[in-house]
C-alpha cells in the first residue's frame, strides 16, 4: 500500500465484508500538534477477544476454509508505527469495530494521504447498500459528507449512472476544496 | 465533534435505511464487480474502478451497476473484475489494466461481446 487512502479503502472494505451497514471514516490532519489520525468505525459483526488479539497477526484470517491470510490491518499497523504512531483496535462482538491509526504528521516516513476522493468514490459507488459518513478535518476546518444526504439529493438517479458518478465527484471535489 | 458510539451508528443506520428505498428503483442491464480485497487494492483495483467510472461517464449510461467485492481467492491474478449481462453467464477478467478495462467496457458491457483473451474462465465465485 503506497498511500494512506489505499489503507482506508482496504480497511473499509473489510468492514463491509464484516456486514457493516454504516461506516464512519474520519481523517484528522493536525500539523500543529504533529498528528494525523485515521479512524474507521463500523457497525459490522465485531470481533471476540481471541480474534481481536490475532487481528494484527499477518497470518491470521477469518476465512478459514480458503486459508488466505489477512494483511490489511498488519499493513496499516506498520504504516502507523514507522511514522511514530500506532494502531488501536476496539471491537464489540455483534456491535462493531473501530480502528484508529495515529501517525506523526511531519514524520519523514509518514505515507502521503493519497487520493482520498478516489477512495470515497470507490466505497460509495461500489457498496450502494452501505451508508458512509466521511469526515475530513484539516486544522480547524471540517468537511462532512454523508451518503444519506447525498442520495437524497440524487433522488431516483442511480448511484452508478453517469449522472450519479458526476454528482458524487463534484460534491467531493467541492467539499475537499473548502479545506485548503 | 464528540466520538461516535455504536448506538449513534445504529441510529444513523436506521435513519439511512429510510432513504434506501429511494434509490433502489431502476433496473440494471449489466453489472461489473471490481474485486477490492487487500490483494486487489495492492495490485491497482482502485484505478480499475476509476477507469470504469470514467467510462460510464463518457458513455453517459445509467443502466450499468458498478459494485465492488472482496478477494475472490486468486490474488496473483488481481486486479480482477466480473462482468454480468442480464440472462448471461458472468465472465471473470484477470490481470486488468486501465487499457484492458476500457476495451472490456466498450466491447462487453456496451456491445455485449465478451473478450475471451482477457477472461479467466466463465462463472462466478460464491456470493455472500
Amino acid at each position: 500500500m503506497n498511500d494512506l487512502s489505499l489503507h482506508i479503502l482496504d480497511v473499509a472494505e473489510n468492514s463491509v465484508t464484516a456486514g457493516a451497514t454504516v461506516l464512519e471514516i474520519r481523517v484528522v490532519e493536525d500539523p500543529v500538534a504533529d498528528r494525523l489520525i485515521i479512524e474507521i468505525t463500523d457497525d459490522g459483526k465485531g470481533m471476540d477477544e481471541a480474534t481481536l488479539q490475532a487481528a494484527r497477526d499477518p497470518f491470521m484470517t477469518t476465512k478459514k476454509k480458503i486459508k488466505q491470510v489477512g494483511l490489511g490491518l498488519p499493513f496499516l499497523a506498520e504504516s502507523a508505527q514507522i511514522s511514530g504512531g500506532d494502531l488501536q483496535i476496539e471491537s464489540i462482538l455483534g456491535a462493531g469495530t473501530r480502528i484508529t491509526a495515529t501517525m506523526g504528521y511531519h514524520h519523514i516516513d509518514r505515507r502521503p494521504l493519497g487520493d482520498l476522493r478516489a477512495t470515497i468514490t470507490t466505497l460509495v459507488i461500489g457498496n450502494p447498500k452501505v451508508e458512509f459518513r466521511f469526515s475530513h478535518v484539516v486544522e480547524n476546518r471540517e468537511y462532512i459528507f454523508t451518503t444519506w444526504e447525498f442520495k437524497e439529493k440524487l433522488n431516483h438517479t442511480s448511484l452508478s449512472s453517469a449522472a450519479g458518478i458526476r454528482a458524487l465527484k463534484e460534491s467531493l471535489a467541492q467539499g475537499e476544496a473548502g479545506l485548503r | 465533534m464528540p466520538k461516535l458510539t455504536i448506538q449513534d451508528l445504529a441510529k444513523m443506520r436506521d435513519d439511512a435505511r429510510k432513504h434506501i428505498a429511494l434509490r433502489e428503483g431502476g433496473e440494471h442491464r449489466a453489472r461489473i464487480t471490481v474485486h477490492m480485497g487487500t490483494c486487489g487494492i495492492a495490485a491497482g483495483a482502485r484505478d480499475i474502478m476509476k477507469t470504469v467510472l470514467e467510462e460510464v461517464e463518457k458513455a453517459g449510461v445509467g443502466d450499468i451497476l458498478v459494485t465492488t467485492s472482496g478477494c475472490g481467492g486468486l490474488c496473483s491474478h488481481e486486479p480482477m473484475a466480473t462482468v454480468e449481462l442480464a440472462d448471461e453467464t458472468p465472465v471473470k477478467y484477470i490481470d486488468l489494466t486501465p487499457e484492458k478495462t476500457r476495451k472490456i467496457f466498450g466491447e462487453h458491457l456496451l456491445a455485449g461481446k465478451p473478450i475471451m483473451e482477457f477472461a479467466l474462465a466463465i462463472g462466478s465465485e460464491r456470493r455472500g
